[in-house]
């Protein structure tokens, strides 16, 4: 009896260790055991066009996925066993793989997305088989138009543990935050995928939502029992655009092969009309993680297509600038309109001869014939009377070398040069000092004058809008998925700059001259509607005196094509800034897709050649 | 006329009933009633088992009332008879045994039985009816055979494979030889070399459990639930998962329990074997401390009775056979909650009266009826 006494006594001791002392312990682990928080992800908000085109959306496709805490042994070994019964691409295996090593393993993750029927039903047959790995509804975003507005719309990408990071800092800063879009309180395993670039990055506070999260009861074997408790997803709101995708996509279409940039700004609003930067890629590709060799291509090639021109391509704006320096000399009262010059096709400054393009000049000019014709004398005098600084001061206000504002990221600020900007840039002291022959060529948009076809369409909108400066921007409103309810997002005008409505029409009388008998009449003769325009063309080296010829030179060195135009002319709708990267003359190369652009947004006149636009269901 | 009837009918019953001893009686129906309530619990969503459950204790209730009608003496008699069956049925397993989960433990005779659980009671029977003929003239020579007689089915048992039941058996044999006057000197050195042996496996458990190391004697996957109690996180989702699980279901009921059939490592699968040889772990979640202690108190009351019976009793064997009977129940039960509870390796041992299982169940009331028999007996066989 006494050993059946000790015997029990032990049991009651390890009873009492486990069941009282230990308690709280083997609760913990019991608790944990059972319960599994499922991360229920928030529906991205949708990008839609001013005109209701959707061009950034979701789909839900069947999806097998893996949770990596659970695979137990070698992941090639479960590919290989998963192939028996499901196909899996080398691609699929590859992409998978690697957000594996993105994530240091935690987390699920898609293997194979839009699995058929009968796919489905082979992998719940042999379910038992592979712990971890399940099927399910799982969204997926879609850029349904492929490389159309790439550079516009950006991608959403993985979730990458500097995005985490990140995530996880913004969750505490915003803790008791009254923001609307704050993290706070969000269940981060449920945000799976981020905006990487453009309007997705830009606006993805709005587009992503808060993610919600389902606390479920499990069994040994993971199957779920019921829902202990779930706090609902609440989906991203759309996110409407100022873009006009059509318009959008004729410009890219007009392109063709060509590489360049285009921007299309509404003067009175700021709103973007199009933005294009060609080449583009495939914003479809970046999404679940691209893969190497699409990677490589589009990182490598001398196209450069992953670069976003209109935002960080600087270039000389060449004649281009010269509406902008003739309406300089009429604010500053350096220039009448009637004043004259004599050119005869050559200004030399010291012991520097600057060309004009014609051959034996132009003849008597006056400010109107300059920009008609493109002369170039005229605005190296008019540099040399203004000076640089003189030139800074008025074309800062207007946007020239600032950055614009616009709701995307990386861009670049150009250079407006000054004597100032020469001692910051440079180093050696004998470089620093500004000589006054780098004037000359300042008046004709070339030396130091390096702005993005942003900064010009702005420009350009800004002088339109009679100085009234509006910030250009993508985005215009906000809309609430269920309600419908916007939200406009569009700035308030920045600032104003104090121009002369009548030095303006002047500037715009001759620019619609330029489009009726001028340098791109070629192009515009025809138009039905009032616009005005100046072609430009930019060196890509320099000549040397020598002369150039379009055809014998290599693609990459040939001139650079640029345009402004805007129509119609009464209350202008639109104004463009775009270049035609080494396609030669302005006149020739790029008024003629520009005039294309503004049949189709001002007439709503489709070019024949271009397919005609079909919406994606 | 009907007054007649009812006396009648009630000196019938209280003779039917007279061989219950009421005390094990009260313990036993407690016990029931216990099992009962917890595979309500632990058999959700298994209405059979339930079923079946139920059936077999009324069973094993039936087998202890026919039990304590017979005279020991009748026992004792048939003692050779049942060890001989025992041993047949035990050489019919082997040749033609049925299997299951990789352990040739069944044999069908028109009924499927497990043999090894009859030798449970057999052995005893066989050793106490050994000693009870060689009271007076016993010498060493009378322990030897005794070993050999115990040797045998512990033998034919364990190479089943079924190393819990072997023990069992050894158990129950061991105890009659001891209870026969084993003496102490012969007793302690293999206490003592028992003890060494699992220190000795405990120091080197690092070495000798690794994957490549064969032991003799003994199966892959016995050596593998010895090493897996002497560290149970070596493996948590494999081998050791029963342990730890069961650790966890009976840690998280704290005091009172989570209460009936609110256990959630129960319902959710995370216990294995949860109707049968783990049953404890569901109880323990579900009642918690108090009831665990009341459990144990129960078990202690119901050896406490059957030795008690057993002192008692006039006859050699009703005193080596009932106290064998009492230490085999305190062996279930401690063994089985040792291993729960992760002091004892896994064996396949079951609770008395709380795990499933048909055989052990009756094993079990048989058991019961004997103590009840000699109880009831003690001076039928005086006088």
């Amino acid at each position: 009896m006494i050993f059946v006494g000790i015997c029990f006594g032990l049991l009651v001791v390890r009873l009492f260790w486990l069941q009282i002392i230990s308690h709280q312990q083997y609760s913990t682990l019991a608790e944990s055991n059972r319960i599994a928080i499922v991360p229920v992800p928030a529906n991205r908000g949708l990008l839609i066009d001013r005109n209701g085109i959707v061009i950034g959306r979701n789909y839900s496709a069947l999806t097998l996925e893996v949770d990596a805490s659970k695979i137990n042994g070698n992941v090639d070994d479960l590919i290989s066993q998963l192939s028996e019964i499901i196909q899996i691409s080398p691609r699929d295996k590859r992409n998978f793989k690697r957000a594996l090593e993105d994530s240091r393993n935690m987390g699920t993750f898609p293997l194979r997305s839009m699995l058929t029927e009968a796919e489905m039903a082979r992998f719940l047959a042999n379910r038992y088989r592979f712990p971890g790995v399940d099927v399910s509804a799982r969204n997926f975003r879609e850029y349904p138009y492929n490389e159309l507005a790439s550079h516009l719309i950006g991608y959403i990408g993985r979730v990458s543990p500097k995005d985490k990071e990140r995530m996880q800092n913004e969750l505490e800063a915003t803790k008791g935050s009254q923001d609307p879009y704050a993290l706070q309180g969000a269940f981060l395993p449920g945000i799976q995928y981020v905006g990487k670039i453009g309007i997705e990055q830009t606006y993805e506070r709005v587009l992503r939502g808060v993610p919600g999260y389902d606390e479920v009861e499990i069994t040994a074997g993971g199957k779920p029992v019921r829902t202990l408790s779930s706090k609902p997803s609440i989906p991203g709101k759309n996110v409407i655009l100022s873009v006009d995708i059509k318009l959008q996509a004729l410009v890219e279409q007009l392109y063709g092969n060509y590489r360049g940039a285009f921007v299309a700004i509404e003067p009175e609003t700021g709103d973007i009309l199009a933005f294009v930067s060609k080449p583009n890629f495939n914003p479809n590709d970046f999404v679940e993680g691209i893969d190497p060799a699409t990677w490589k291509e589009l990182n490598e090639s001398k196209e450069k297509p992953l670069y976003n021109r209109p935002l960080k391509g600087i270039y000389p704006p060449a004649s281009t600038y010269k509406p902008f320096m003739a309406l300089a000399a009429l604010e500053l009262n350096k220039r009448k309109p009637e004043d004259v010059i004599a050119d005869p096709g050559f200004f030399t400054f010291g012991n520097h001869t600057f060309r004009d393009i014609k051959v034996g000049g132009h003849g008597m000019v006056n400010m109107e014939k300059s920009l008609v014709e493109s002369c170039d004398t005229y605005y190296y005098l008019l540099a040399r009377d203004m000076g640089v600084n003189m030139m800074y001061d008025f074309m800062k206000p207007l946007g020239f070398g600032q950055l614009t504002g616009i709701d995307l990221e990386g861009e670049v600020n150009g250079v407006l040069p000054s004597t100032e900007w020469k001692k910051t840039a440079f180093k050696k002291p004998e470089q620093q000092k500004w000589f006054e022959g780098e004037t000359i060529s300042l008046g004709i948009g070339q030396g130091y004058n390096a702005f993005t076809i942003l900064q010009l369409a702005h420009g350009l909108a800004n002088v339109l809008n009679y100085g009234v400066v509006m910030k250009p921007h993508i985005a215009n409103a906000v809309e609430d998925p269920f309600t419908r309810q916007k939200e406009l997002t569009t700035p308030k005008e920045s600032y104003r700059i104090d121009l002369k409505p009548e030095n303006v029409e002047i500037i715009k009388k001759a620019m619609m001259e330029t489009n009726k008998s001028g340098t791109s009449a070629s192009s515009f003769r025809t138009a039905a509607y009032s616009s005005g325009g100046k072609t430009g063309t930019a060196q890509v080296f320099s000549l040397n005196s020598k002369t150039y010829k379009h055809s014998s030179t290599p693609e990459f060195l040939r001139d650079h094509a640029l345009f402004i135009a805007y129509a119609p002319n009464d209350k202008p709708k639109i104004a463009i800034a775009m270049i035609v990267e080494n396609a030669g003359f302005g006149s020739t190369q790029a008024a003629p897709i520009a005039r294309k652009a503004l049949d189709y947004y001002i007439d709503g006149k489709w070019p024949k050649e271009i397919p005609e636009w079909k919406r994606v269901p | 006329m009907e007054k007649g009837a009812l006396v009648r009918l009630k000196s019938l019953l209280l003779q039917a009933f007279s061989g219950f001893d009421p005390r094990l009686g009260l313990i036993f129906l407690v016990l029931a009633l216990i099992s009962f309530f917890v595979f309500l619990s632990a058999g959700q969503g298994t209405p059979v088992a339930v079923l079946d459950q139920t059936r077999n204790l009324l069973i094993a209730f039936m087998i202890m009332w026919l039990v304590s009608q017979i005279p020991p003496k009748w026992l004792e008699m048939a003692a050779v008879w049942i060890y001989g069956i025992g041993i047949a049925l035990l050489i019919a397993v082997a040749i033609f045994g049925l299997v299951k989960k990789g352990a040739r433990r069944w044999v069908n005779v028109g009924i499927v039985i497990q043999p090894s659980e009859i030798m449970k009671i057999a052995v005893p029977l066989m050793l106490a009816w050994y000693f009870q003929k060689r009271e007076g003239i016993r010498s060493g020579f009378d322990y030897l055979v005794a070993a050999l007689l115990l040797a045998l089915p512990v033998f034919l048992i364990a190479r089943q494979p079924d190393l819990g039941t072997s023990l069992l058996v050894l158990a129950s044999g061991l105890y009659v030889i001891i209870l026969a006057g084993l003496p102490w000197r012969w007793i302690i050195p293999v206490v003592a070399i028992g003890g060494i042996a699992i220190l000795l496996l405990i120091v080197f458990s690092g070495s000798i459990c690794a994957p490549d190391v064969n032991w003799p004697l003994i199966r892959e996957y016995q050596k593998n639930r010895i090493c897996t109690l002497l560290d149970p996180s070596s493996d948590p989702l494999g081998k050791g998962f029963h342990t730890i699980q069961a650790v966890i279901a009976v840690g998280s009921g704290g005091f009172f329990g989570k209460g009936w059939r609110e256990g959630t490592q129960s319902h959710l699968e995370f216990i294995p074997e949860k109707h049968t040889d783990f049953v404890f772990a569901v109880y323990a979640e579900e009642f918690g401390f108090l009831g665990n202690v009341l459990l144990i108190l129960l078990f202690f009351a119901l050896i406490k009775r059957g030795l008690a019976i057993s002192v008692n009793a006039p006859t050699l064997f009703t005193r080596l056979l009932g106290g064998a009977i009492s230490m085999i129940f305190f062996t279930y039960a401690f063994v089985n909650i040792g291993m729960v509870t992760g002091l004892l390796p896994v064996v396949g041992v079951p609770l008395p009266l709380l795990s499933y299982g048909g055989t052990a169940l009756v094993t079990l009331g048989f058991g019961a009826g004997i103590l009840m028999s000699i109880h009831r007996h003690r001076r039928l066989v005086q006088s």
